[in-house]
């Protein structure tokens, strides 16, 4: 072994061609399986694509850089589940460019924030989080009462849907329309939201004001869809249990 | 700069800048507006500020004959110098961002100097800024000393080392405006990730092409780890960043990969980042500096082989542990743990090596803080991977996972023993680099040891605290089976440790600031000397 090592410390082509094979295998058999199970590619019946809106409001999270406080990803142990709720399947962000399963909790999780607060709350606490939870230390975020830039949606759900999340033809050609409308629940255009992505969707204004669309708008919507695309974590949790 | 290119080197520079600054005007012209406008701007400032350097000494004199005879430097100066500069920034802003979790109403009210933005600022300027550019500058020393050898031209060196920090500027400037991947490490958006690519192809061919010229029959050990450096994190970074781009003219992307092999990938580079960013090229550091300064050969050569390959074999591997319970298939899990625990063997045998080799040489350890600097980061790379090790066990992850205990255990390993081999290799390099015998100040060396080792304590003690806090409050349970705290009491427990940490923070990077004083003094008094022996076998190519 030890003369094998000497002459090939002699080859720097050979120590290339060593290094990248040893570096290549763990990898290749770690990583190549998870595009064929089905536990890892198979998306719920029920999923639904996040609304042009949501996603706008997804693209905030990350530009402000949430997910380096906040995961998104219940672990499935006792304390977790009782803690936040249903633990996350692989399935949920099946459609999720890219994930935002988080590494850090200097926040609460937020995988099942959905629905948990109301519209005004989430506004209170990211205009001035210790206005409402005093000994808060996330940051405030006053400059989301600026309006939201719809003009890149149509090219981001284009994007999306190359990569094989479901968005249609319609889905991208009204995705500006659609982003105003779902706030703005008493326009004509409010009806094909749901009609495009489904009953569940919320239609209101999320910042309280419906003359103008803004990122807290979008910012809200996102939270508050977070965990409710799919039923899919409730239903194996109940089944778990039975 | 251009006092040690030839005349015709000017003229090839003088056209890579002229390139640069229309690559730049390009991309400002396409994008007109956000943060891939102000890239093409930064790009052709660089681009224009080179040109005028480089043009306005095109007709210098030529460059003194017998340079051949000589090794190359003054890129490794300028390595050094960049280094130390973006210690001051990724260090200043990581102090910062400290102070922000303990003092959160200071944050001004402008978007770009929030805590989310100006995180990724802190890990990519201290990983990519000052620790790669200590990368980069060590390697191309090391690499002429061990093969004997001139580099094998004077653009390429110049050409890794000013691309790679463009790379580093629009990455940290783009996290300020909001624009990022969100993925950690690896936040710098798809044209930053394509220019890295040329820059670090650039850097491959330089470093193969000098190896190529070697006078010594075998590839030093030091090498190896450079170079597993180099190739690794070249595949790494292409795959974890591809990404479709939305528009040609605009910076932002969305990431070929989504969900779970999303998470997969990201942590297999995420991972992978630690073990050939931050543990191979520093290794490689580490067996060149530590027997040149001791003095003393190496311990084991064989040891030394036996860890090199099992360090490269095992932590791909390893990467899962940072999903353990996630909805990442259970196998995955187990695989990246049981690896992770064996990754131990060689990490200690690499950490025992070097530790071995000081035997004999102690009375320098106690005298020169340069080499206590050196011996430290052995012992700090030794606790960080058994810490890793420990943590990558299932139902210690368990505990740990989300805590201050992971920012813990990065912290010992980068404070511990990633900065401090970076302070042994620049307080052995300035002076050799300036022609002297010691630094400006040796004073001042002692006082930087002191200040890191007491700062890194602080800092490491206080976040085990906190984790493990966290971790048991989040897991408690009371008498009638409900959770003993709500999530804000645990918030609320961290504030003396986060105060702490910044103290700890703080003496750090006082540390650094005086490193950085120092190796300019030092510099400034350069001699100009070079010591007899300290030439190349082979010179470089004829001209
Ligand atoms: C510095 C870390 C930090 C950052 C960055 C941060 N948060 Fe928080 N967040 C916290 C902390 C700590 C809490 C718990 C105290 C509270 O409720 O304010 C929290 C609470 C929350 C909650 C309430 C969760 C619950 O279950 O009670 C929501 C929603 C939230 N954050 C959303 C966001 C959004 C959206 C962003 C980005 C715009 C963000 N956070 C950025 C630290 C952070
Ligand atoms: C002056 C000393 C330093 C201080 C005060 C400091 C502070 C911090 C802070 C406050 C965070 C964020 C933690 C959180 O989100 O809870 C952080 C993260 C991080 N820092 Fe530092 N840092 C310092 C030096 C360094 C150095 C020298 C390196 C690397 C060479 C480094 C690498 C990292 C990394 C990789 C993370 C991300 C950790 C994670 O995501 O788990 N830091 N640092
Ligand atoms: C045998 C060697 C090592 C092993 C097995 C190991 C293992 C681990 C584990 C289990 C985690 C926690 C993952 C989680 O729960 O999220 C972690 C995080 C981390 N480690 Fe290590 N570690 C090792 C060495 C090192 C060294 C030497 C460094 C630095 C130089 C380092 C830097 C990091 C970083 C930056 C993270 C944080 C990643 C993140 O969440 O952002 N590790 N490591």
């Amino acid at each position: 072994m030890l003369r094998l090592h000497y002459n090939l410390e002699k080859l720097s082509m050979g120590m290339v061609v060593g290094i990248i094979v040893a570096a290549s295998i763990g990898g290749a058999v770690e990583i190549a399986p998870l595009f064929t199970i089905d536990e890892t590619v198979v998306a719920p019946d029920d999923l639904r694509p996040h609304t042009p809106l949501e996603l706008a409001g997804r693209e905030i999270f990350i530009r402000e850089g949430c997910y380096a406080c906040h995961s998104q990803m219940v672990r499935s142990l006792a304390d977790e589940i009782d803690r936040y709720g249903p633990y996350s399947l692989a399935g949920e962000s099946a459609w999720d460019h890219p994930m935002l399963w988080g590494s850090k909790r200097t926040g609460p999780d937020l995988a099942r924030i959905g629905g948990k607060y109301s519209d005004a709350w989430h506004v209170a606490h990211l205009l001035d989080p210790r206005s409402v939870v005093p000994a808060s230390i996330m940051p405030a975020y006053p400059w989301l009462t600026r309006s939201l830039d719809t003009r890149v949606l149509p090219g981001a759900l284009a994007t999306l849907a190359v990569l094989g999340v479901p968005y249609s033809e319609a889905m991208i050609d009204r995705a500006e329309t659609d982003a105003l409308a779902q706030s703005r629940p008493d326009s004509d255009a409010a009806e094909d939201v749901l009609a495009r992505y489904g009953d569940a969707v919320a239609l209101r204004s999320f910042d309280g004001d419906p003359s103008r669309l803004t990122e807290l708008d979008a910012l809200v919507a996102y939270l508050q869809s977070i965990g409710t695309l799919t039923a899919a974590a409730q239903e194996e949790l109940e089944e778990a249990g039975k | 700069m251009t006092g040690t290119l030839s005349i015709s080197e000017r003229q090839v520079g003088l056209a890579l800048a002229v390139a640069l600054t229309l690559l730049g005007l390009v991309m400002a012209a396409a994008a007109r507006q956000g943060p891939m406008a102000v890239h093409g701007a930064i790009a052709a400032a660089l681009g224009l500020a080179l040109v005028f350097r480089l043009g306005g000494a095109l007709y210098d004199p030529e460059v003194p004959a017998g340079r051949r005879q000589r090794f190359y430097d003054a890129p490794t100066r300028f390595g050094i110098a960049l280094t130390v500069i973006w210690a001051i920034i990724g260090m200043g802003v990581g102090v910062w961002v400290a102070a922000l979790l303990y003092w959160p109403e200071a944050t001004p009210p402008w978007p770009w100097t929030s805590f989310g933005r100006l995180r990724p600022v802190h890990t990519t300027g201290v990983i990519f800024g000052f620790g790669g550019n200590a990368l980069i500058a060590t390697s191309f020393h090391v690499l002429q000393r061990t093969a004997r050898a001139r580099l094998a031209d004077s653009i390429s060196p110049w050409a890794v080392l000013i691309g790679f920090n463009l790379f580093c500027i629009w990455a940290v400037t783009g996290y300020l405006m909001g624009s990022t991947q969100s993925k950690e490490y690896a936040e710098a958006e798809w044209y930053a990730d394509l220019w890295l690519v040329v820059v670090w192809v650039t850097y491959f061919v330089l470093y193969m092409r000098t190896l190529a010229r070697r006078a010594e029959p075998h590839i030093y050990v030091a090498n190896w780890y450079y170079l597993a450096f180099i190739l690794v994190v070249a595949m790494l970074h292409i795959v974890n960043n591809l990404a479709l781009p939305v528009s040609l003219a605009g910076a932002r992307s969305f990431p070929i990969w989504a969900g779970v092999q999303d998470a997969m990938v990201q942590w297999w580079y995420g991972h992978n980042a630690v073990a050939f960013f931050l543990t191979a090229g520093f290794l490689g550091m580490l067996y060149y500096f530590l027997p040149v300064r001791s003095g003393r050969p190496i311990w084991s050569y064989r040891l030394s082989i036996v860890s090199f390959w099992g360090i490269v074999f095992f932590y791909i591997w390893v990467g899962s542990h940072h999903l353990h319970y996630t909805a990442l298939p259970y196998w995955v899990q187990t695989l990246g743990m049981t690896f992770s625990v064996m990754l131990l063997i060689p990490s200690w045998a690499s950490a025992g090596n070097a530790i071995a080799t000081l035997n004999g040489a102690w009375h320098k350890v106690r005298d020169d803080a340069t080499l206590r600097f050196m011996f430290v980061a052995a012992v700090f790379y030794g606790l960080s991977t058994f810490e890793g090790s420990f943590l990558a066990i299932r139902p210690v992850n368990s505990l740990s996972h989300y805590t201050d205990w992971t920012v813990g255990h990065v912290h010992s390993g980068t404070l511990g023993w990633v900065a401090m081999i970076i302070f042994g290799a620049i307080y052995t390099l300035a002076p050799q680099l300036s022609g002297r015998e010691t630094m400006a100040w040796p004073r001042a060396v002692e006082w930087h040891f002191w200040l890191a080792v007491t700062g890194a304590l602080i800092y490491v003690v206080a976040l085990w605290n906190a984790g493990i806090t966290q971790g048991l409050m989040w897991r408690s349970y009371d008498d009638n089976g409900a959770l003993s705290y709500s999530f804000l009491q645990s918030v609320m427990a961290m504030a003396p440790y986060y105060l702490m940490r910044t103290i700890g923070g703080a003496l750090f990077l006082s540390g650094a600031i005086l490193c950085a004083l120092n190796t300019r003094a030092t510099m400034r008094r350069a001699t100009g000397a070079v010591r007899a022996w300290d030439r190349p076998l082979v010179p470089g190519p004829a001209e």
